[in-house]
């Protein structure tokens, strides 16, 4: 148990959080890795807030409950804090990484997160978003910054797996594979923390 | 060996039924249908299985008309969940009179009302007094290796009835995880052609479905279909063999986990056997002996076999995702209580309901339910047999 990674997604319903959850799933999984990767399906309404979840292991993962306990936490919409208590459940040293153009000791500050012995990272997973693939959808830059705070895996070995992953998944539409992994790699050098 | 793979529930049972690759298969594709027949409907769409696909207009045609292709003598599936199954109800029951060998996967989720779409076993556990055998599923691993395995005991001449393979819809059903999965060649070699003993269409032979029977012959029909369901234990077991051989894996008519020398036990189905078993090694490593009874095969039920590994336990908790409504627990509860009547030793008993609507499940609800049970035990009696784990009152 000790050495199985937990991650926690909190984002609106739309802004892809499942989908990134999903597909750190099958990379993870394509390294050799035990892996879920699964949402709390809600109501499903476009803009409400929702939680993915990931486990990630070296072993056969047998729980199938929600992660309580988050190793690391991925806010893919900073709007939510304060309405939501992100940091609910983390031990101690764990990782909360947000979605903004805030300063990680802004961040802090927001999410009341003074005095909590945890890292807070930031990166404007939007605005890479924007400039890259012409939508606000933040969950592949995240992805990126995700690898570069967690080392899950090597990163150049993660960028081939999401190379062939969003070949397989947007055949005709070359342009959305080059847009996602510019996402990716500007977003795993622009990530901040503290 | 088999090849590991990341797919949800949903994929691995479509890749299960590609593999199985039946002749025909009639779905309601509309909610509350799966993503499972959204799939397999890809795959006939691509030419990966010669599969006859008919849409039908509900669940109640959708079991209607895999009733009739497979009474024609096709190897028949579909699949189904919730409110779906509910639909189906007659049909059920025509189905296992008839003696079909239909395969069904279903998603385990609630009844309305109030209206849910998340995971509990009242749709299953509700039809299980329809003749239908069921097997449960603690994850898209169990899901597909008891959807081919479901092929041979349905098929069986002894057995000759529809089999129903349960999973925890959403947990299991879009959780993505980790499976081994068989070649192509090593599924359609292991379940073999399909040799109908009576078909339809086969007119040097002619025979009648569905006939009336009243008060003269109804009887000896259902005395038949009650004598068959005793077959079916061994078949489950030999074809358990059979399939190890060919994928390595392991399967009983249930699963005894850490359970020979535990003086407590829990019994529960489906995905929160897994959550189980990290708090029975937490408990352990305690040094308490704890352990725990996986129902796989519930209909029929295994009465000796389960009594035999529960009679000797000084306290059994059955936590079940449905209630009865009977005042009496839930219906897992109902047949291991039952079952061990007949025991000169009996354990105490407990029930918990559990998880209804798609109510999360941690390892606290299971701490918890340990920590009651042995509170009982030391009391040496349960003053509460009847209760809900994790509702808010």
């Amino acid at each position: 148990m000790s050495q199985m990674l937990e991650i926690r997604w909190h984002a609106r319903g739309g802004q892809g959080a499942k989908t990134a959850a999903i597909l750190l799933a099958e990379a993870a999984a394509k390294a050799g890795k035990y892996i879920q990767g699964f949402p709390e399906y809600g109501p499903e309404r476009m803009g409400a807030p929702m939680l993915a979840f990931n486990r990630i292991s070296d072993e056969a993962i047998r729980v199938h409950c929600h992660v309580t306990n988050p190793r690391v936490v991925v806010i893919l919409d900073p709007t939510l804090a304060g309405k939501v208590d992100v940091a609910e459940g983390v031990p101690d040293g764990g990782i909360i990484l947000v979605n903004t153009s805030e300063s990680p000791a802004r961040m802090r500050s927001l999410l009341k997160l003074e005095g909590r012995p945890l890292q807070i990272y930031t990166v404007d997973a939007s605005k890479i978003a924007l400039e890259t693939l012409g939508r606000d959808i933040p969950n592949t830059p995240m992805m990126g910054a995700l690898m570069r705070v967690t080392k899950i895996m090597d990163y150049d070995y993660f960028l081939n797996l999401m190379k062939g992953e969003l070949e397989h998944k947007f055949k005709s539409r070359p342009e959305v594979v080059e847009g996602n992994i510019k996402a990716i790699s500007r977003a795993y050098e622009e990530v901040r923390g503290e | 060996m088999g090849k590991r793979v990341a797919l949800t529930g949903n994929e691995a049972a479509a890749l299960a039924m590609k593999q199985i690759n039946p002749d025909v298969v009639a779905a309601y594709p509309i909610t509350p249908q799966t993503d499972i027949v959204q799939y397999f409907s890809s795959f006939v769409h691509d030419g990966k299985v010669k599969t006859e696909f008919v849409t039908v207009e509900s669940e109640h045609s959708a079991m209607s008309a895999t009733i009739g292709a497979s009474a024609a003598g096709a190897r028949a599936m579909t699949a189904t969940s919730s409110q779906g199954l509910a639909l189906m109800w007659e049909m059920l029951y025509i189905a296992s009179s008839y003696r079909l060998p239909i395969v069904m996967p279903v998603v385990n989720r609630a009844l309305s009302g109030p209206i849910n779409i998340h995971c509990d076993h009242s749709d299953t556990m509700g039809a299980r007094d329809s003749g239908w055998i069921q097997l449960y599923s603690e994850s898209a691993q169990e899901a597909y290796d008891n959807l081919i395995q479901a092929v041979r005991i349905a098929e069986h001449p002894d057995v000759r009835l529809p089999v129903m393979v349960c999973f925890d819809g959403f947990i299991t059903s879009h959780g993505l995880e980790n499976l081994e999965i068989l070649e192509d060649s090593e599924v359609s070699e292991f379940i073999g052609e399909f040799e109908p003993e009576y078909s339809l269409l086969d007119p040097e032979h002619p025979v009648t479905f569905g006939p009336l029977a009243l008060q003269n012959y109804y009887f000896e029909f259902k005395r038949q279909q009650a004598d068959a369901m005793t077959k079916v234990a061994a078949v489950v077991r030999r074809v358990g063999m059979e399939f190890e051989k060919v994928s390595g894996r392991h399967y009983e008519l249930f699963e005894e986990y850490r359970l020979g020398d535990a003086e407590m036990a829990m019994v529960v189905a489906n995905s929160t056997a897994g959550t189980a078993k990290e708090v029975v090694d937490e408990l352990r490593a305690q040094g308490k002996k704890v352990g725990l009874l996986k129902i796989r095969m519930f209909r029929p039920f295994p009465k000796e076999e389960i009594a035999a590994a529960l009679s000797s336990k000084q306290i059994v908790a059955v936590l079940d995702r449905a209630d009865t409504y009977s005042t009496m627990g839930g219906p897992i509860y109902n047949e291991v209580r039952s079952a061990l009547y007949d025991e000169k030793l009996r354990p105490l008993t407990m029930s918990y309901i559990y998880g209804l609507g798609g109510r999360d499940v941690g390892l606290d609800d299971i701490r918890k339910v340990f920590s009651d049970m042995e509170a009982s035990r030391t009391a040496g009696k349960v003053s509460e047999p009847i209760n809900y784990l994790g509702v808010h009152e």
